[in-house]
């Protein structure tokens, strides 16, 4: 994933909560865990990047990380909370 | 228990499941009523007040509200503020008996965005859903749940609260929600309203819970339940969920006169936390209160805390055990381990759960001997 252009689903709503946020997707009525701080950020940040690695690399992620921001973002692509743009 | 679930024990800046019944009243009287409904309460909420409570959950991110009562349809601004909510974008899922769903109004259900509807039946075939919840009432529930499907409402829900007696219909349920393109909800009958009277002789037996657990594990995600069976983890393997007491956590009640509750099953004073209509709203009960902050702090784990199963079922549910006249640090009545039926025996005195707005006529005892 780390070369596609992603975004956060148009009807997805994050809330802030003190694991990372609450994610609800007003058209499957689905409630995901974004368990953690930095995903949010990432996830927020998603459409003003040209790709995944582009904005890993603007919020400083150390590149042995990415791997793992990879797959959570994976999951999110699953669970529709992201999508390609 | 995850991190996350760990997390989750201190609170969440806002309720994910919040409950909002909007009347007392009811044209029903079930005998195992969460709320004792009957009578509609003269303090109850306005429209502009309802609205105000929308705003809060709005501006809160709520991102959809369960609406009960009562019988919720009888207000008769019911569909103002339900569109209300759904226009602020709070989502609604509303549960209902039925009886005001109608051709034209399931039309103008199924034409609402943002809009689930539960409607409740416990039993499969009328003798058994009517000894719980009236003459006739299976009848209005199916009547309902046709108007729904002709008017093309799509998935709609219906909730079923487990009992002694309808256990054993588990596979007749689902039928009946398949043919109508329905889900099937079961949740898990608690000691609350008037089933606090009605409790001991309707929750399932311990060889039932076995068969319901099993049966849930078969199922899986494809039945929902609220995550209200999760003391049955205790079996071995865990349900799907997020297996914890959500009350004041991730759960709370508001009522029709807009008192703040722990979860929609502990109306009484013990859980009362405050009301809408206090300073700061809801948002201050919620974030603040005296009540809810005790619940998101460290919970002893009582007696069973020498318990091997602890870590998969934490106790179970503290309404039952509160209206059990239980120790909330302790097993749950409905123990699978046994633990629960052996401290029944020495339980205390039962609380009587806060307000009863039952009609007169509800409270015959001829009709509960016979369910
Ligand atoms: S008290 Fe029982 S019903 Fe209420 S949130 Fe806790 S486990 Fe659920
Ligand atoms: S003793 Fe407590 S933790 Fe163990 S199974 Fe019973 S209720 Fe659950």
């Amino acid at each position: 994933m780390l070369d596609s252009p992603l975004k956060l689903h148009p009807s997805v709503a994050l809330r802030p909560e003190p694991f990372g946020a609450l994610a609800y997707h007003y058209d499957n009525r689905r409630l995901i865990f974004l368990k953690h701080p930095t995903i949010v950020d990432v996830v927020k940040d998603l459409a003003q990047h040209p790709d995944l690695r582009s904005t890993l690399s603007a919020h400083g992620i150390d590149e042995q990380q990415w791997d793992n921001y990879d797959k959570a973002i994976c999951s999110l692509i699953e669970s529709d909370v992201v999508v390609a743009r | 228990m995850t991190a996350l679930t760990e997390r989750m024990k201190d609170g969440l800046d806002a309720p994910i499941c919040i409950t909002w019944e909007l009347t007392y009243s009811c044209n029903l009287s079930c005998v195992h009523c969460l709320s004792s409904s009957g009578r509609r309460d003269p303090k109850e909420l306005t429209t502009e007040e309802a609205f105000r409570v929308v705003d809060e959950l709005r501006d809160m991110q709520v991102f959809y509200v369960n609406i009960g009562g009562g019988e919720p349809m009888i207000r008769r601004d019911f569909f103002e503020i339900v569109e209300y909510a759904t226009s602020s974008g709070v989502g609604v899922k509303f549960s209902t008996n039925g009886t005001y769903i109608d051709a034209a109004t399931a039309q103008r259900l199924a034409a609402m965005e943002y809009l689930d509807i539960q409607i409740s039946l416990d039993g499969a075939d009328a003798a058994t859903n009517d000894a719980i919840r009236g003459e006739g009432s299976y009848d209005t529930a199916m009547t309902a749940m046709r108007h729904l499907k002709d008017a093309g409402f799509g998935e709609f829900k219906i909730s079923v609260v487990i009992t002694r007696h309808n256990i054993a219909q588990l596979d007749e349920f689902k039928a009946i929600a398949d043919e109508f393109g329905a889900q099937l909800r079961i949740t898990r009958l608690r000691p609350s309203g008037r089933a606090v009277d009605t409790w001991e002789e309707l929750h399932p037996t311990l060889d039932q819970q076995r068969t319901l657990h099993q049966w849930l594990l078969g199922h899986g995600e494809n039945v929902l339940t609220g995550d209200s069976f999760f003391h049955l983890n205790a079996l071995g393997e865990s349900l799907p969920g997020l297996n914890l007491c959500g009350a004041g956590r991730v759960v709370c009640l508001i009522d029709p006169i807009g008192d703040v509750y722990a979860c929609p099953f502990v109306i009484h004073d013990e859980f009362l936390a405050g009301n809408v209509r206090d300073d700061g709203g809801f948002a201050a009960v919620w974030r603040t209160s005296d009540c809810f902050t005790e619940l998101r702090g460290p919970q002893s784990a009582g007696a069973c805390a020498s318990c091997g199963s602890w870590d998969a079922c934490q106790g179970g549910c503290m309404a039952a055990k509160f209206f059990t006249g239980l120790p909330l640090d302790g097993p749950d009545p409905e123990c699978v381990g046994g633990d629960g039926e052996y401290a029944l025996a020495s339980a205390g005195a039962i609380p009587r759960p806060s307000g009863d707005h039952s009609k007169p006529v509800a409270v015959q005892l001829g009709r509960r001997s016979n369910v």
